[in-house]
C-alpha cells in the first residue's frame, strides 16, 4: 500500500474519531515548511483532519506530546511510537482510555541527510515518492534512490515497523526486517577498549549540550533532570569528553530497559552523533542478561523494577580467584 | 601522603580507589578487618551508604569523572539484603552500567562489584588487595578524568 493510500487512510480514521467525539484532537503530521520535512500538528476539527499527511519524512515520534495531556488525543503512532506509547502506559505516564492509538504500518523513514548527500551539492526543491523509490529533485534535474539506502540509522535496524498496539490500523502489515539490530555493537565490541574510547570520544566531541536529545526523546520526562540539578551536580556543564560522556551515560542508564530504539535522539542531533548507538548497547544487555525488549510486550514487567534471583552474578569480584 | 592530584604515573604513585560500602554489610565488615588488625592496601575511600540498592549509577559515573582510579561496590551477600531485596535490584543495575562502561573504553578492571558480609573482615581484606592490585596494573585512569 502507498504512502499515499496510507495518507487517504489517515485522514479519514482521523476525521471520523473527531467526528463521533471519541477524540478531542489528533495529533498528526501536517506538511512542513521546508521539503524533507513534515511537522508534528494537532487537529481538533474534523475538517481539519485533510492537513494531515504521510510520507517518508514523518519520522517524530509522537507519543512525545500524549503525556500531561487533559484532552483525549488520538495519535498516528508507527510501530516504534507503539513502542514508546506501550512504555508510557506501563509507567502510567499515559492512562490508556485517554489514547486512541491510530496505527500505521512503517516502511523506515528517509534521513534529509542522507539525501542531501545523494543529490551532492545544491539544494534539494522536492522528493517525491514512486513505490519503494524516492524521487530528489535537486539543481534542476532529478535523481531516483532506493529508499532503503536512504533510511534513518534505527530505521535500518528496526525490528518492529508493525504497530504493537493499536486501536485503529491504516492499511496492511508490512514484513518485519530480518536480521539483527545490534550488529554495530557487537562490532565495537570486538575492538579493544582503547579503540572503543578513541571512537566514542571522537562521536562526544562534537556535543553541545544542547539536550534536544533529551527533548526529542519520548522516555525523557523527569520534570527536574539531573543534568539541571545543582545539589549535587550530577554532571558538569562543560564541552570537554569527560563532562559529555557522564552526561550520555547517565542519560542512558535512565532509559535503560526503557528505551525503545526510535531513534528520536539523534534525528534530534544538531551535530549528527551517533547517539542511538550508546542506547543500543544498553538494549544489547537488556535483552541478553534479562530477556526484555522495551515496548513489545504491555504486560512484561519493567526490567530495572524487578529482579530474579537467578539473574547473571558472573561479574561480580571473588578475592582469590584472579 | 596525598598531594590531591592525580598527574600520572609519577614515582610514589597510589591508585585512588572510591569503595561505596552497605551500612548493614559491608562497611561493618570493613570495620571488622579494622578490629581484627589485618592489613590492606591504605588506598580506599570508603563511602557509607545506607543499601547497595542506594548506589545511583551516577555515584559510579561521577567517581571516575572526579578521578578516581577505580571504584568498588559492596553489598550484603543476596538473601541478606537488611531491606530483603536491595542488592538484588542493584544486581541489574550494575551489571548494565559495567558493561556500558567497558564498552566506551573504561578499562575492564577499573569498576567492581562484590558481595561482604559484616563479619568478612578478611574477605573485606582480600577484596581491597585484588582491587588494588587490579587497579594498580592498569595504572592512573584518565579517560574519564581528562579534559
Amino acid at each position: 500500500m502507498s504512502n499515499a493510500d496510507m495518507q487517504t487512510g489517515i485522514r479519514e480514521e482521523a476525521a471520523r474519531l473527531l467526528a463521533e467525539g471519541r477524540v478531542d484532537a489528533v495529533v498528526g503530521f501536517e506538511e512542513g515548511s521546508l521539503p524533507m520535512r513534515a511537522a508534528p500538528c494537532f487537529v481538533s476539527d474534523p475538517d481539519g483532519a485533510d492537513r494531515l499527511v504521510w510520507n517518508a519524512f514523518c519520522s517524530n515520534n509522537l507519543s512525545r506530546y500524549l503525556r500531561g495531556s487533559d484532552r483525549r488525543l488520538g495519535v498516528v503512532a508507527k510501530g516504534c511510537d507503539t513502542r514508546s506509547i506501550v512504555e508510557l502506559i506501563k509507567e502510567r505516564q499515559v492512562a490508556r482510555d485517554s489514547v486512541v492509538v491510530i496505527g500505521v504500518p512503517c516502511r523506515g523513514m528517509a534521513d534529509p541527510r542522507l539525501l542531501s548527500d545523494k543529490a551532492g551539492p545544491g539544494r534539494i526543491t522536492s522528493v517525491e515518492e514512486a513505490g519503494d523509490d524516492l524521487v530528489i529533485s535537486a539543481n534542476g534535474g532529478t535523481i531516483t534512490v532506493r529508499l532503503d539506502e536512504v533510511l534513518h540509522r534505527s530505521c535500518a535496524v528496526c525490528v518492529r515497523r508493525n504497530p504493537v498496539l493499536s486501536d485503529v490500523l491504516v492499511g496492511e502489515g508490512v514484513p518485519e526486517r530480518p536480521g539483527d539490530s545490534f550488529g554495530d555493537v557487537a562490532e565495537l565490541s570486538s575492538r579493544d577498549a582503547g579503540d572503543r574510547w578513541e571512537h566514542f570520544s571522537d562521536e562526544m566531541s562534537r556535543c553541545i549540550r544542547c539536550y534536544a536529545c533529551r527533548s526529542a526523546c519520548p522516555m525523557c520526562y523527569c520534570t527536574r533532570c539531573f543534568v539541571d540539578d545543582t545539589g549535587p551536580r550530577w554532571v558538569g556543564r562543560g564541552t570537554g569528553v569527560g563532562d559529555v560522556l557522564s552526561f550520555h551515560l547517565m542519560r542512558v542508564m535512565h532509559l535503560a530497559g526503557r528505551c525503545v530504539e526510535c531513534g528520536a535522539c539523534e534525528r534530534a542531533c544538531p551535530m549528527d552523533i551517533d547517539l542511538a548507538a550508546l542506547n543500543r548497547k544498553s538494549c544489547a544487555d537488556v535483552e541478553r542478561l534479562f530477556g526484555y525488549r522495551a515496548g513489545l510486550s504491555p504486560d512484561a514487567p519493567a526490567p530495572l523494577s524487578a529482579f530474579d534471583p537467578g539473574d547473571p552474578q558472573d561479574f561480580m569480584l571473588e578475592p582469590g580467584q584472579g | 601522603m596525598d598531594d590531591g592530584s592525580v598527574t600520572g604515573l609519577q614515582a610514589g604513585w597510589e591508585p585512588r580507589i572510591v569503595a561505596f560500602l552497605c551500612n548493614w554489610c559491608s562497611y561493618a565488615g570493613a570495620d571488622s578487618a579494622g578490629v581484627g588488625r589485618m592489613q590492606y592496601p591504605p588506598t580506599v575511600r570508603v563511602i557509607r551508604v545506607p543499601c547497595a540498592g542506594r548506589i545511583s549509577p551516577f555515584f559510579i559515573i561521577s567517581a571516575f569523572r572526579s578521578g578516581a582510579d577505580g571504584v568498588l561496590v559492596s553489598g550484603c551477600h543476596p538473601g541478606d539484603c537488611h531491606y530483603i531485596s536491595g542488592n538484588y535490584s542493584a544486581l541489574r543495575k550494575f551489571a548494565l552500567l559495567k558493561s556500558l562502561l567497558e564498552h566506551v573504553g573504561i578499562e575492564e578492571g577499573r569498576l567492581h562489584f562484590t558481595w561482604v558480609s559484616a563479619s568478612e573482615g578478611g574477605r573485606f581484606a582480600s577484596v581491597m588487595e585484588a582491587v588494588t592490585a587490579r587497579v594498580r596494573s592498569l595504572g592512573p585512569a584518565r579517560r574519564m578524568n581528562e579534559s
